[in-house]
C-alpha cells in the first residue's frame, strides 16, 4: 500500500451517552441523565451482528473500538495510511426532537474533535449532521472553520429525499465551504427501509440500503441539485458499488423519454453522476474474480469515482486484505491517493489543526 | 436523388402529417404553419414509426423549478419510448449530435410547373391548378 493512501471511511464508536455529556450544555446534560437515556443504538448496526465489528477488533466485552489507540493499532499504523476520515455513526438521526438531534450531533462532533482529531494529525472527520435543516446548516457553519472537517454526513434513508428543495440550504452551505455531502448507509427509521413495507429480517434491511442510495441519488439528480450547486460533490459511503451501473442505465434510459419533466437537466443523469458522485469501495458487492471486477469497472465508465476505504471496524475482510479481491493493482494509486485528493479540497490544502 | 410528387398540399393542413412512400422509403411529411418538413418514418432508436407519435413543444429551464415552453407542435415524440425529435432538423433533443432521424428536402410546387417537369406522381393525377408536396429522396 502506498504511504500517501487516504482511508475514506473509519468509524469511531461512541461508547455510550455518558461519553457525550461533557460535550453538552447544562440543559442536555441534565435532561439526558434525568430521562435515563444511557445508550442509543440504531438497528442499522446491531452491536452483536458479526458485520458490525470485526471479531478481532472487539474490546474485552465485545464492544466496538472507541479510542484513537485502537484505531492506530488496528488500522492506521498497521496499514500505514497518510490520512483517514472519521465517520461517526452515533445515531443522532433517531430522536424525533430536532433539538435533541442537534444537541447530540454537536456533542459527537466536539467529541470527535477533542478525542480523535486533536490526538492524531492524520485524522479528518465528517460533520455529523442533525435532522433539522436549520440545525444542519448551523452545524456546518460552526465547524467549517476547522479544516479538519472535510465533509457533512447524513444517512441514505432519512426523513425526506435529499434532493428536495427543503434540503437546498444544506447543499448551499456545503458547496460554499468546499465540503462534499457524504451519504452513509443507514436509516433514521422514519420509513420502512423497503418501499413495499417493513422487512422481517436483518438481511433484508442490510440489502435495502442500496435502494436507499438509489432513491437518494435519483432525488439529487432529478431535482436539479447539481445544476443549482455545480460545485457540490456527493460521496456515497458504505453503499456498495456493483449496483450503480445498472441503476444509472435505467435512470438515463427512462430520462430520455421524460426529459421534459425535468428540463433543468442539461445532460444525461449518468454523466451528471459521474461528474459529481464518488463512492467508497467497502463493501464492494462484487464477485471475487478479476475479470468480473474489471467488467464492472468498465461499466462505471470512469476511474475517478472510487475511493479507497477499509470501513474499520466493520467486518468486510480478514487480516490485511484492505483491497477487494480481483481489484486491478494499477488502479490503486488512483483510488487511494488521486481520487480522495480530488474529492476533498480540504485534503489538498493540508489541514493540520 | 429523384424528386417525387407525394401528395396534394391540401391533404396536409397546418399541424397535420402524412405518411408517404418515395424511393422505397416510408417518410412522414409535416406541415408546421405552412412550412413542410419530411423525416424518415423510422426512429433511430429501435425503429418506431414517428408518424404515430404525439406532437409536443420544447420545454427548457433556466434553473430547477422554472419552465420555459416554446415551439408548440414543432417536436414529434416517438410513440415507442417517447424520445423527442425536432421536426425542423430531425435531431433528438437529448443528444442532437449523435441521435437524429434522416431528413429529406421537401417543397411545395404548383401543378402548372409540375406537368412540364421531369417529375413522377405515381399514384394520383397532377392538376395544373393545384399545388403539390415534392420530396427529394
Ligand atoms: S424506438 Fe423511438 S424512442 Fe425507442
Amino acid at each position: 500500500m502506498t504511504t500517501a493512501a487516504i482511508d475514506c471511511d473509519l468509524h469511531p464508536a461512541v461508547p455510550g451517552v455518558a461519553t457525550l455529556l461533557p460535550y453538552m450544555d447544562d440543559y442536555w446534560r441534565h435532561t439526558l441523565v434525568e430521562r435515563g437515556i444511557e445508550v442509543l443504538e440504531s438497528s442499522s448496526y446491531p452491536p452483536n451482528a458479526p458485520s458490525s465489528v470485526r471479531a478481532d477488533w472487539r474490546g474485552p466485552k465485545g464492544g466496538a473500538p472507541s479510542t484513537v489507540a485502537q484505531l492506530q493499532a488496528q488500522a492506521l499504523d498497521r496499514w500505514g495510511a497518510a490520512a483517514g476520515i472519521l465517520n461517526p455513526m452515533f445515531p443522532v438521526q433517531l430522536p424525533f426532537s430536532r433539538d435533541m438531534s442537534a444537541a447530540m450531533a454537536r456533542a459527537v462532533n466536539d467529541w470527535v474533535r477533542a478525542e480523535w482529531l486533536d490526538r492524531d494529525a492524520r485524522l479528518r472527520a465528517s460533520i455529523l449532521l442533525p435532522n433539522g435543516v436549520e440545525e444542519a446548516v448551523a452545524e456546518i457553519e460552526r465547524l467549517a472553520p476547522d479544516i479538519r472537517f472535510v465533509q457533512g454526513m447524513v444517512l441514505c434513508m432519512g426523513e425526506i429525499p435529499l434532493g428536495r428543495r427543503e434540503w437546498w440550504p444544506v447543499h448551499a452551505a456545503l458547496e460554499k465551504h468546499g465540503l462534499p455531502l457524504a451519504i452513509h448507509a443507514g436509516s433514521a427509521w422514519r420509513h420502512p427501509p423497503t418501499s413495499v413495507g417493513w422487512p422481517s429480517w436483518y438481511v433484508e434491511e442490510y440489502t435495502s440500503n442500496s435502494y436507499g442510495f438509489q432513491a437518494s441519488l435519483a432525488s439529487l439528480v432529478t431535482e436539479g441539485v447539481f445544476q443549482k450547486h455545480p460545485g457540490l460533490k456527493v460521496v456515497l459511503v458504505e453503499s456498495g458499488v456493483s449496483w450503480l451501473p445498472g441503476f444509472l442505465w435505467r435512470l438515463t434510459k427512462s430520462w430520455k423519454g421524460v426529459r421534459f419533466e425535468v428540463p433543468w437537466l442539461d445532460r444525461p443523469p449518468a454523466e451528471i453522476v459521474r461528474d459529481h458522485v464518488r463512492m467508497t469501495i467497502r463493501p464492494f458487492d462484487a464477485p471475487e474474480d478479476g475479470e468480473t471486477v474489471s467488467r464492472l469497472l468498465d461499466h462505471l465508465r470512469s476511474d475517478e469515482m472510487l475511493l479507497w476505504a477499509t470501513d474499520w471496524p466493520h467486518a468486510h475482510f480478514d487480516g490485511d486484505a484492505t483491497v477487494p479481491p480481483g481489484f486491478p493493482e494499477g488502479l490503486l494509486p488512483k483510488i487511494m491517493v488521486d481520487n480522495p485528493r480530488a474529492t476533498y479540497a480540504r485534503l489538498r490544502e493540508g489541514g493540520s489543526a | 436523388m429523384a424528386r417525387h410528387v407525394v401528395a396534394p398540399a391540401a391533404e396536409i393542413p397546418p399541424g397535420g402529417r402524412k405518411v408517404v412512400e418515395a424511393a422505397g422509403k416510408r417518410i412522414v411529411v409535416f406541415n408546421l404553419e405552412g412550412e413542410f418538413f419530411a423525416l424518415l418514418d423510422r426512429c433511430p432508436h429501435q425503429g418506431g414509426a414517428l408518424s404515430g407519435g404525439i406532437l409536443c413543444g420544447l420545454t427548457q429551464s433556466e434553473e430547477p423549478g422554472t419552465y420555459r415552453f416554446s415551439r408548440s407542435g414543432e417536436f414529434i415524440r416517438c410513440p415507442w419510448h417517447q424520445w423527442e425529435f425536432d421536426i425542423r432538423t430531425g435531431k433528438s433533443w437529448f443528444d442532437p449530435r449523435r441521435t437524429k432521424v434522416r431528413q429529406f428536402p421537401v417543397a411545395v410546387e404548383e401543378g402548372a410547373a409540375l406537368v412540364e417537369g421531369p417529375y413522377q406522381a405515381e399514384t394520383f393525377p397532377v392538376r395544373v391548378e393545384d399545388s403539390y408536396v415534392v420530396l427529394e429522396a
